[in-house]
């Protein structure tokens, strides 16, 4: 689960990571007496806001109230702009990078930081970067924090606080259940401070049911979106018009592979995860006739549950929703003769391969 | 000598009490696995399929024997209990439950190497040696003995591999599942290394995905230390990329983890990399 920037900010504070101070506002008339002079700051979840011109900033109530409607009324990503947060301005001595995140590789936590912060952090050389595992178990130590200020090159007091940061960041990723934490730009003050200039801050889904204070915490999703994450089926719209429902995530994706190289395009990613129970597969089923695809393409390798189990379901979902959307099956697995009888019954079209299913999607879809 | 798995493995059940412990236990009893004991706190004396269960895994340890773990318990229970089992002298824990939280699986995983138990997964399907055993939640029917050892990230997609593999004729030596979650007991090279050291295994099949680096590293090692020919599938070639891990995501993998960049090592490493799965089976007589 993503955090908007204010709300990650909160999360700092609560670990004692310094952040500016801040006014959230969901309309410009909430503007009376903001920090000045302030940076106007659009809140949304997906990236390049700043290029986006999702900052702006006021030396003045009347700047600062019209650049807060000025973003308001914006749309970056695909998402309109719905919070905007006005901070007060940091005189910028310098720009620091650092982070905590996982090395799913080396299978341990991993602390990056870099002296070169900034929006341009992932072109700066791998040397001027520090990268530390934090050991399992034991968690961070001293020498870390030792070697991250040697790499950051601070003058000592500054040092003392980046650690203290480090430290905190560390203490929040493992609190909180984060897969990443990230300060970028970490702001070294004129003043001589250290304040987290932005906050991004990244939970794992997996692990929710331990912070139910964030549950229901809003998200930037369509309405379909919404309602497939409710009922734990992934699904992600994309652009093409092919509706590809399949169970388990590597099978779905063999799947969209198969109809590319039919020269199709996917409009819907469907995955049930890893299950073949029917009422899941209906309920699938019934969200996907909502997206309104040209064609469904349902691709099932039958593990626990018997395959006409599964085709009844299809069947009465499709009698549930109206048939008119053409449907292509295939389903694999123990009855799965039977299965495809009932279905071609109902008026779909079943067949044993799945480059074959993916032709007559293509087929379909070309109509 | 399979992988891991043997006719001789003593499997304790852990979650056997559960609607899916229960279903899985029936499946792979009828399968021919070595059920010695199941686990559920609280249940101790109730019998599963006539298999005895015990409070605690040490006690199945010591009544049973048990050597193996098939772990289905629940995510929010799963670290206290895969840490009591491997105290309790578990050599092999094959970790089937999903969405266990990677802070977690980390303490399970690291734990696991500091005591020298090998964990397969979390979120797998388990692993089979076909004709001998069986610890895993996957349909026995589709498995046939033979040479060809298979090794994915994958669950559904695996045993459409591996079906297409049985129907061409061939077999398969052990198919091992490692799961799908950022952090897994054993990875591609890991597991690579016990199919290499394999007297049954003649040939490897594995199944990657986008995402990670896990692949990129498989191909590097089989370039310097794998002799066995290797056939790869890549899931998700045309899939859209997944969400950005902030810019800490793009520093690590700097530029790989795609479909594309898998695909590239593998071919350079000299592996057959088959387009999609139904060339699998042909790629492989072809070797």
């Amino acid at each position: 689960m993503k955090f908007y920037e204010y709300r990650a900010k909160e999360v700092f504070q609560r670990y004692g990571i310094p952040v500016p101070k801040g006014l959230l506002v969901v309309s410009s008339e909430e503007v009376v007496s903001p920090p000045l002079p302030a940076a106007v700051k659009a809140q949304v979840l997906v990236g390049g806001r700043m290029k986006a011109g999702g900052i702006a900033f006021a030396e003045s109530l009347k700047e600062a109230r019209r650049a807060t409607s000025r973003i308001l009324g914006m749309e970056i990503g695909g998402y309109g702009v719905k919070k905007v947060l006005l901070e007060e301005r940091l005189e910028i001595e310098r720009e620091l990078y650092l982070s905590m995140t996982l090395d799913r590789s080396a299978r341990t936590a991993l602390l990056m930081a870099s002296p070169d912060g900034g929006i341009d952090i992932e072109q700066v050389p791998g040397e001027r970067i520090f990268r530390s595992p934090i050991p399992p178990l034991v968690g961070i130590q001293p020498y870390i924090l030792r070697g991250l200020k040697e790499a950051m090159g601070l003058p000592k007091e500054l040092g003392r606080s980046l650690s203290a940061i480090a430290e905190a960041l560390y203490r929040l990723f493992k609190g909180e259940d984060a897969e990443l934490v990230e300060i970028n730009p970490l702001v070294v003050t004129r003043g001589g401070g250290l304040v987290a200039g932005d906050a991004k801050l990244i939970l794992e889904d997996n692990a929710l049911y331990r912070h139910p204070e964030y549950q229901g915490m809003e998200q930037d999703l369509t309405v379909l979106e919404r309602e497939a994450n409710q009922k734990g089926i992934a699904f992600i719209e994309l652009g093409g018009n092919i509706g590809v429902i399949a169970n388990g995530a590597g099978l779905t994706m063999a799947t969209m592979d198969a109809l590319h190289v039919h020269g199709g395009r996917p409009g819907v990613f469907l995955d049930l995860g890893g299950t073949d129970d029917p009422e899941t597969v209906k309920e699938a089923f019934l969200l996907m006739m909502k997206a309104r695809p040209r064609v469904i393409l349902l691709n099932i390798f039958g593990g626990i549950t018997k395959c006409d189990t599964v085709a009844l379901g299809v069947q009465e979902a499709s009698e549930v929703a109206g048939a008119e959307i053409p449907i292509i099956v295939r389903i694999r697995g123990v009855n799965e003769e039977r299965a495809r009888e009932i279905l071609r019954e109902a008026g779909m079209t079943a067949v044993l391969d799945m480059g074959e299913a993916a032709k007559a999607a293509v087929q379909q879809a070309g109509e | 000598m399979a992988v891991l798995l043997e006719e001789g493995s003593n499997v304790v059940v852990q979650g056997i009490t559960g609607h899916q412990g229960r279903f899985h236990t029936k499946a792979c009893l009828d399968y021919g696995t070595r059920i010695v004991a199941g686990v559920t706190p609280g249940r101790e004396g109730e019998k599963v399929h006539g298999v005895p269960v015990y409070d605690t895994v040490a006690e199945a340890v010591e009544n049973g024997e048990a050597d193996t773990s098939f772990f289905l318990v629940p995510a929010p229970f799963a670290k206290d209990a895969a840490i009591e089992a491997i105290e309790a002298g578990i050599r092999l824990l094959v970790l089937i439950t999903e969405r266990i939280p990677f802070h977690d699986a980390l303490d399970i995983v690291s734990y696991a190497r500091f005591r020298g138990t090998r964990v397969i997964g979390p979120n797998c399907p388990g692993i089979i040696s076909p004709g001998k055993s069986k610890v895993g939640i996957m349909p026995g029917h589709i498995f046939r003995r033979g040479r060809v050892g298979v090794i994915s990230r994958s669950g559904t997609l695996t045993y459409e591999i591996v079906n297409a593999i049985t129907e061409s004729g061939e077999g398969q030596s052990t198919c091992m599942g490692i799961g799908g979650d950022a952090i897994i007991g054993t990875n591609f090279v890991e597991a690579l290394r016990l199919f290499q050291e394999d007297s049954e295994t003649e040939r490897i099949v594995l199944v990657g995905e986008i995402g990670g680096t896990a692949e990129e590293e498989a191909a590097d090692y089989i370039e310097r230390e794998v002799t066995t020919p290797v056939v790869a599938y890549v899931a998700g070639q045309t899939a859209p990329p997944g969400r950005r891990m902030g810019h800490a995501g793009a520093i690590i993998s700097r530029g790989r983890g795609t479909a594309k960049s898998k695909i590239a090592a593998f071919k350079e490493a000299g592996v057959s990399v088959a387009a999609l799965p139904s060339e699998i089976p042909t790629l492989l007589s072809s070797l």
